[in-house]
């Protein structure tokens, strides 16, 4: 695995895959986890990543990337009794 | 000279080694908006209150996340596995709450029926199981069986949560005898969640003797949630210390309450 520069940076050839993201197919750009989630303008602090079924630590989103084909899951809290 | 009036002196609540101020907790869901919400809790005076796991909304974003709406100090977020019906899907949203990193406290709930929403203690025991060993806190919502309580005591539960009715239905403690019954044969906290709606239904559940009760709808769904907020706040206090002073005894002839000496002739 390679790490991206700057913190959540893309790679400098950003490659595009494609993955499921919370059920959904979507366009994605190879890279950290963390870049997935500053592309869709979350907080890392507010959500929880699921990756391939298992869950990405915070602290790992930078140096975890995304491949073609994976499945990932972004939850957080809301409203529940 | 002065008059102290003096409530019995109650034993403070603690749930998996940890103390809590408010024998009432309380849901966050099905609320008409969150400011309304937010003064709800805050009439209520409960110190935990629960949360669920979903699926980020990516196509509205920035739109609800409770946290946004929740201050995490002044709360004791409890995470739900609702709308769970497996040991295995419990298991997961467990552990992605357990992430979002409050605390290791999980109100479990495996559903068996999706009509009644009652809980598949089966699966309720084999998801304790797993998560106990995972070092969880389990708070397991339950039914009303005595049996499955001290079998979850047993693997190492927080607390038992049996239910007072259904989730949601509001039909009160259907069945006194049954919570009782768990209440005097488990050691660890006994909180009634469910079913409760309104404050008479508490403050009978509270009578009871549990150690406290959890509830959402009868708070969310009532004309004016911050007036039901503090309602329930006061049924759960009066429940408990009318437990903690003892009732009178249940008689089917009258005794009068006057002398019936010194009648005129």
């Amino acid at each position: 695995m390679t790490k991206a520069a700057g913190a959540g940076a893309a790679p400098a050839t950003a490659e595009r895959i494609t993955i499921r993201l919370n059920g959904e197919p979507r366009v994605a750009t190879r890279g950290p986890v963390l870049h997935l989630l500053h592309t869709l303008d979350l907080d890392p602090r507010m959500v929880v990543v699921e990756l391939n079924r298992t869950i990405v630590r915070r602290q790992a989103l930078q140096e975890t990337l995304i491949h073609e084909g994976d499945e990932i899951e972004l939850v957080h809290f809301v409203g529940g009794g | 000279m002065t008059t102290t009036v003096t409530a019995p002196v109650d034993t403070p609540l603690v749930i998996g080694g940890r103390t809590f101020r408010s024998r009432l907790m309380v849901g966050t869901g099905k609320y008409r908006d969150n400011e309304i919400m937010g003064r709800a809790l805050e009439a209520s005076g409960a110190e935990i209150v629960t949360v669920a796991v979903r699926r980020v909304d990516l196509d509205r974003r920035k739109a609800e996340g409770i946290l946004f709406h929740l201050d995490p100090e002044q709360y004791f977020l409890l995470a739900n596995t609702a709308g769970c019906y497996s040991a295995e899907e419990a298991v997961r949203y467990a552990r992605l709450a357990r992430e979002a990193g409050f605390n290791n406290f999980l109100k479990l709930e495996v559903i068996g029926d999706r009509e009644t929403l009652l809980p598949d203690t089966a699966g309720l025991l084999e998801a304790t199981r797993a998560l106990v060993a995972d070092g969880f806190q389990v708070m397991a919502y339950t039914s009303d069986d005595l049996i499955t309580a001290l079998r979850l005591e047993d693997l190492g539960v927080a607390a038992v949560m049996p239910l007072a009715s259904p989730i949601g239905s509001g039909l009160g403690l259907v069945n006194p005898y049954g919570v009782r019954t768990i209440k005097r044969r488990v050691s660890v906290p006994v909180i009634v969640d469910a079913g409760v709606g309104t404050a008479s239904d508490a403050c009978v559940t509270m009578e009871q003797g549990v150690d406290g009760i959890l509830m959402n709808t009868a708070i969310a769904e009532a004309t004016d949630p911050v007036a039901m907020g503090a309602a329930m706040r006061l049924a759960v206090e009066a429940g408990r210390l009318a437990y903690l002073a003892g009732r009178m005894p249940r008689r089917e002839i009258a005794v009068p309450s006057s002398p019936t000496t010194g009648m005129l002739g």
